[in-house]
């Protein structure tokens, strides 16, 4: 089973871009309802 | 259950299965061996990048021609996506080029042009982060977007037009070309489940940046007032 472990390494590396791409895109997301959170408690503190 | 939760499952479960396939199903190339299987993870990430990049070409046109927003993020969202998979498809690359070439890089057409294709797609993202004015920024992005798809054509072909250290095509190549019919179903499947990962990062992406096109504007209204 030679260069097997290149293999392993080759989808682990994949798999983890994918990954690490996912969360990246729920942070985001998360931060930015916080943002929109604050705007509309500052809006209506403003009324 | 939450329908995002269970397409993610379902995205998780076709993924799973693409693996087990490419490990226990496909057999051993007589050539290469056991690293062949690189492969399944390599050639399914590319042709998914390019289905990612296509997706943004077609984007970029119809908000040239209709200024609509959600075609700007939808655009923005496909090069993305699309980038994600050609980092994959750049870093498993020489894993597999290593043991079979003896080296881990060369620029000939194939390898070239693909990396080409990365850093317009670098490009196109960074030139969203320097132009302030949303309408401004989502046409400068979108005429880029298209003349970076140029370079698609050119990654496809530039296997059957010069000769390259990147093996010939696998699929529409020259008489005798190809794989094990086996290799075939396995190499389909694997790109039929990058295809429902791909669908399920880029709605998600979507999402953000319809989000945050939202907030954009509210931010502006408010300013305004």
């Amino acid at each position: 089973m030679k260069n097997l472990n290149s293999v392993f390494a080759a989808y682990m590396i994949g798999w983890t871009v994918f990954f690490v791409y996912y969360i990246s895109i729920s942070r985001r997301t998360m931060a930015l309802r916080g943002e929109i959170e604050r705007l509309k408690n500052s809006l209506n503190r403003g009324k | 259950m939450k329908k995002s939760v269970l397409s993610a499952m379902v995205v998780l479960l076709l993924l799973g299965v693409a693996a087990y396939a490419a490990f226990f199903v496909a057999p051993t190339d007589a050539k290469q061996g056991v690293i062949y299987r690189i492969l399944y993870l390599h050639v399914a990430s590319a042709w998914t990048g390019l289905t990612s990049f296509f997706i943004c070409f077609i984007a970029n046109l119809l908000y040239v021609l209709r200024r609509q927003p959600r075609w700007d993020w939808l655009g923005v969202s496909a090069g993305e996506t699309g980038l994600v998979f050609t980092t994959v498809v750049l870093l498993t690359g020489p894993i597999w080029a290593h043991p079979v070439w003896g080296i881990w890089w060369t620029w000939d057409a194939r390898l070239t042009s693909t990396f080409v294709l990365w850093l317009l797609y670098v490009s196109y993202l960074l030139l969203r982060t320097l132009v302030e004015e949303h309408d401004r920024r989502a046409l400068l992005s979108a005429l880029f977007g298209i003349f970076a798809f140029i370079d698609v054509p050119l990654v496809f072909g530039s296997i059957r037009w010069w000769r390259t250290q990147h093996p010939q095509p696998i699929i529409m190549g020259a008489p005798g070309s190809g794989l094990d019919p086996t290799m075939y179903k396995v190499l389909f499947f694997t790109w039929f489940a990058m295809l429902g990962l791909m669908t399920l990062l880029l709605r998600q992406r979507y999402r953000l940046e319809a989000m945050r096109g939202d907030l954009e504007i509210i931010q502006h209204g408010l300013e305004a007032a």
